[in-house]
């Protein structure tokens, strides 16, 4: 297959390097430096796509980000990646790319009909037609609109590429490396700044790689290529190309989205696909250029029409013509360097130019190379289907109202110029507010927002001489402030041609009886008539019709459509383009891959994983695991086929009559020292602390200022002024903050130091009746008698060589204790409970069993201490002083808490003493009452209870001091479920809590 | 992102930062008889500024100390900040 459109040399390209690709299935070739677009058209291929709402057939219309056409989806190394743009996409070998928006094929599509029934979509389609009958929506209307939309399909598959985030701060942060980015990163490297230039195309130069101009005696191109090369070696400069700054958030924060490995066949190994920067600067130069718009006129999205500028880059760039009978339409100069450049390559051009007598440099050179210049000239519609293959075109009076007779001309392309927009995206992000600039019909920025400051293109600065200027003298003011270093840099002389104004023209009226679209938005498919509704309508704001329409709200934000639709706007209205205003530009720029924003963040790196000291032995053990908050926590340790109700039911059945051990290391722990530690736990907590002796636990209650729970646990008074205070798994880090926030904030009198000590120590649980002869056995030098040890004891003892803290605590309502080691002494620990405890019928317990002990002796947990409870509905209120004062304890007065019925715990067992009552289900009285049926109360925590061997609920329940007793309906809709239930007392076992104490 | 000025470990970027709410706010002292209507404001009753606006962040990835931060609530733009014992005038 030959290049048929590659000319024989010139671009920068690599023609040592032939590569092979698939477009749709069939083979082409292509070279290294190539883009998909660039090699497509060099092989002749202009047909990439169908358009998103017409199906109409879609070419190339850019060479680079602003393109809203060649989307297309591509296939590389066995992953499938859509929305791609091809003037994008470096060209590699065995690229596999597919056109979208097309079925069954781009060539045959069945979407197109569309573009046959023109009254079948026009602007706000979708909001009329589909809105009824509400039926249709789900069966006819939304699949239909399913295959018909999207620019391209999701892989389902798991993506096996890598994705980083890098942190990085620099002085000063530069986007986009044309003149103006080089100049100002020149300048301010010199003066010993940290700088990172950033470049989203592969080459860096920006302009100067297509301009035909002379900077201190080198062709721009080679000046770009110097200053580049040179600040490569400089430490204190980082350059990136296929780096994309999409988006300027506050105080400086850059985000910029750097393709690694894109270009390449598949990703090299230890490398991420992409990697996003996040980038704090002192300094901003925004040198993002500016990106030709096109003119509109009739059947103007038509293959084989592009811009100007595009056509100019595909020549030098990629030595490619798009085109053999070129017609170029232009309202200014820029036009005339591309006819140049075509003539240069022996093709020759014509060109429409709107203005009547435009003189300039530029156009005497056209003129000198004998150029077919036709003045007050326009393209009133572009005829072919698939293809250009003529123009119609015509003079236009002075006004631009009156067209002349109709003539068509061959062509094979129309490249259209309709002068520049300056790219203020990222100024405007930066908060930035755009002011319109008449002699360029465009936005520029205003007064800097951040710190940040735009110049060339970017700023609407065309000159060449002045962008060098003021970007050399802009690097070095920036860097000086930062740097205090002033070493000058001598400006170079610079050669270009000078252009004369544009002219304010951007629409060719449609001729009589002609009803040709004309379209504004390309990847959209908005059309002048679009625009025309929507404001017939009623739409007035610019946001509205934005939305109304969709102009400018497809992937590529309305990069060539923006200024275009506004001016159409500010025509029908009467108003002029400053008072219709632009919407907003947000980020991202360009889209960016949803992997690169998630970065490392996925699977079991979405969050951290705490694992306990004993980790390794549950694993060993057969533990089954389960998330609690970051932790993994054995949830039941498997024994041959049990499932998990089996397992759990054997361990709580062994803890009630034997002993078992249960790894609490994950409990939170706060060390809490000073001289006023006391006076903290007193106002913290809702019982009195004051006088608690050493050696001794207590438990404790801590309220939000609002009354509600916010967190139980056991406090030990380790010696006169130490205290270690425990919380529960979840709320460790809340309780800390907490704590910091009264002693910092509110009580900067109390002499209390705090810090987490979770990690420090490893904790078991020993619990049953048989635990005191096994806890004897641990520390045989220590008295663990009931008198020795008594319920809520604390004591030192040496745990085999090992230092440890024995607490006689209970959560499971058994004799039990807690035993903490040093973390590294965890699994010592284990080891030797587990050894030791063998003659005592020892088993390990998880959280499972753990939660059917804690339940059935009716103590409380997350599932009640839910962040709606107040300490009544616990039944906690005997904890609750009377006398002294605490946080929330004012709150505990509003009228809802002291209600005669407030809600409080009780216990739920099924009359059949056989079904469990599903967590989350609601009690009612009357299992018929019509929907909404009212609520009682909700079933907080279900377990089967070991004691009776029948199934037993905590609940929530309103009134619930008078309900004992009473028969009700726990009510499961999502389970479909319905039990009739009784209430009974939430301390199902041991009411008098007597086996603690033994 | 916000760029903080810790006033004890310098210039740091939000997510090391949580926030804390109105930094204006007085808890009533302890064991003082308080209105319903006192409790409430100190409890619920936030003005929700747009503008300057003195807020409580902490420090959790840092030095865990909780500070002061005057911010312009529609901008982010921050003007000062302050250690928690500092006066602000
Ligand atoms: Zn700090």
């Amino acid at each position: 297959m030959t290049q048929a459109f590659r000319i024989e040399n010139g671009g920068l390209i690599n023609r040592d390097k032939k590569l092979s690709f698939k477009f749709n299935g069939k083979t082409y070739f292509g070279y290294e430096g190539d883009t998909l677009a660039s090699a497509l058209l060099a092989n002749g291929v202009h047909l990439v796509g169908r358009s998103f709402k017409y199906h109409r057939p879609r070419g190339f219309f850019g060479a680079g980000v602003d393109e809203p056409y060649a989307v297309v989806q591509l296939y590389r190394n066995g992953e499938t990646e859509p929305n791609i743009k091809a003037t994008e996409q470096e060209l590699f070998d065995g690229l596999e790319a597919k056109s979208v928006n097309c079925w069954p094929s781009v060539n045959f599509d069945i979407g197109a009909i569309n573009n046959f029934l023109k009254i079948f979509l026009p602007a706000g389609f979708y909001y009329k037609t589909f809105m009824w009958p509400k039926s249709f929506w789900y069966r006819i209307y939304e699949p239909f609109i399913r295959k018909a939309a999207g620019l391209g399909v999701a892989s389902t598959k798991h993506d096996k590429e890598r994705y980083e985030h890098k942190y990085e701060y620099c002085d000063l942060l530069i986007a986009g490396s044309g003149p103006s980015g080089l100049a100002g990163a020149y300048a301010a490297a010199k003066n010993g700044a940290k700088v990172i230039l950033a470049e989203d195309k592969p080459r860096f130069g920006g302009s100067l790689l297509t301009s035909d101009v002379n900077i201190g005696n080198q062709s721009g191109k080679d000046w770009a290529e110097g200053i580049i090369a040179e600040l490569k070696t400089m430490p204190n400069v980082v350059v990136k190309n296929r780096s994309q700054i999409f988006g300027y958030y506050d105080h400086n924060m850059l985000v910029m989205s750097e393709k690694v490995s894109d270009h390449l066949p598949s990703t090299k190994k230890y490398h991420p696909n992409k990697r996003l920067w996040y980038i704090r600067a002192k300094e901003v130069l925004i040198s993002s250029g500016s990106i030709e718009r096109p003119i509109v006129f009739g059947n103007n999205d038509t293959p084989g029409v592009m811009l100007s500028s595009a056509a100019k880059e595909y020549l030098k760039v990629y030595g490619v013509l798009v085109g053999r009978k070129p017609l170029v339409f232009t309202n200014n100069d820029s036009g005339y360097e591309t006819a140049i450049e075509f003539k240069k390559h022996g093709v020759d051009p014509v060109v429409l130019d709107s203005r009547k007598n435009p003189a300039s440099e530029i156009i005497d050179e056209a003129k000198n190379l004998g150029i077919n210049i036709k003045n007050s000239y326009v393209v009133v519609a572009a005829q072919g289907y698939k293809k250009v293959k003529s123009a119609d075109i015509a003079s236009i009076s002075e006004d631009k109202k009156q067209l002349g007779k109709i003539e068509n001309i061959q062509c094979d392309c129309i490249c259209v110029s309709g002068f520049w927009t300056p790219t203020v995206h990222l100024a405007s992000q930066s908060g930035n507010k755009t002011k319109f600039k008449e002699e360029i019909d465009a936005f520029v920025p205003g007064q800097s927002k951040q710190n940040e400051i735009t110049l060339g293109a970017a700023n609407g600065e065309f000159s060449l001489e002045e962008t060098l200027k003021t970007s050399f003298k802009a690097g070095s003011e920036l860097s000086k402030k930062i740097t205090q270093k002033d070493n000058e840099i001598a400006v170079p002389n610079v050669v270009e041609k000078k252009s004369s104004q544009h002219d304010k023209f951007w629409c060719v009226p449609l001729p009589k009886g002609k009803n040709y679209k004309r379209f504004l938005d390309f990847q959209n498919d908005v059309a002048v008539s679009d625009v025309e509704i929507a404001l017939r309508e009623g739409y007035r704001s610019i946001e509205h019709v934005k939305r109304y329409t969709t102009l400018g709200m497809a992937t590529d934000q309305g990069k060539t459509s923006n200024l275009n639709g506004l001016q159409l706007v500010s025509e029908i209205e009467n108003k002029v383009v400053p008072a219709v205003g632009h919407t907003t530009f947000r980020p991202p720029y360009t889209p960016v891959s949803i992997g690169a924003i998630v970065g490392r963040e996925v699977g079991k790196h979405s969050k951290p994983t705490r694992k306990s000291p004993m980790h390794t032995w549950h694993e060993k053990n057969n533990a089954v695991f389960v998330d609690a908050g970051v932790w993994l926590r054995p949830r039941y340790y498997k024994r041959g086929n049990e499932n998990l109700f089996e397992a759990s039911k054997r361990e709580a059945k062994n803890v009630r009559t034997n002993v078992g051990v249960c790894d609490v290391t994950t409990l939170g722990k706060i060390d809490i020292k000073g001289p006023d530690a006391a006076e903290l736990l007193n106002r913290v907590y809702t019982n009195a602390w004051l006088k608690l002796p050493v050696g001794k636990a207590r438990y404790g209650v801590m309220l939000r200022e609002d009354g509600i729970v916010m967190d139980d646990g056991t406090t030990t008074r380790i010696s006169e002024n130490h205290y270690h205070m425990t919380t529960t798994t979840a709320q460790a880090a809340n309780v800390l903050s907490h704590l910091e926030y009264y002693l910092q904030l509110v009580w900067p009198e109390l002499n209390v130091n705090v810090v987490s000590t979770t990690e420090q120590w490893a904790g078991a649980a020993i619990a049953g009746p048989k635990s005191r002869d096994l806890l004897q056995k641990l520390f045989q030098n220590s008295d663990v008698s009931n008198e020795g040890l008594p319920f809520m004891g604390y004591m030192e003892g040496d745990l085999f060589g090992v230092k440890a803290r024995i607490f006689r605590i209970s959560f499971s309502g058994e004799l039990a204790y807690e035993v903490n080691v040093e973390s590294d002494y965890g699994n010592f620990m284990w080891e030797k409970i587990i050894e030791v405890g063998k003659e005592f019928n020892i088993q390990p317990y998880g959280t499972e069993a753990l939660s059917t002990l804690r339940i059935e002796m009716g103590h409380v947990a997350g599932s009640e201490l839910d962040g709606r409870t107040i300490p009544f509905d616990n039944a906690l209120e005997g904890l609750v002083s009377k006398k002294k004062d605490f946080i929330g304890k004012r709150s505990l007065q509003r009228s809802a808490f002291i209600a005669e019925d407030r809600q409080r715990i009780v216990g739920v067992v099924p009359l059949d003493k056989q079904t469990s009552i599903p967590e989350g289900s609601h009690l009612v009285k009357d299992d018929k009452a019509p929907l909404p049926n009212p609520k009682l109360g909700h079933i907080s925590a279900s377990c089967w209870s070991v004691e009776y061997d029948n199934p037993f609920s905590l609940a929530i329940l309103k009134d619930g001091k008078n309900m004992i007793g009473q028969k009700l309906f726990a009510m499961s809709p999502l389970k479909n479920k319905v039990i009739p239930v009784e209430i009974v007392s939430s301390h199902y076992v041991d009411p008098k809590g007597e086996r603690v104490r033994s | 992102m916000l760029y903080i000025n810790c006033p004890h470990c310098g210039m740091r970027s939000q997510n090391e930062f949580s926030y804390g709410g109105d930094a204006s706010v007085k808890r009533p002292e302890l064991n003082k008889e308080v209105s319903d209507q006192e409790w409430d404001n100190f409890v619920y009753n936030r003005k929700s500024l747009r503008g300057k606006h003195l807020e409580l962040w902490q420090h959790i990835s840092g030095c865990r100390q909780w500070i002061k931060v005057e911010r312009d609530t529609a901008t982010h733009e921050i003007f000062r900040t302050f250690k928690a014992d500092e006066e602000v005038a």
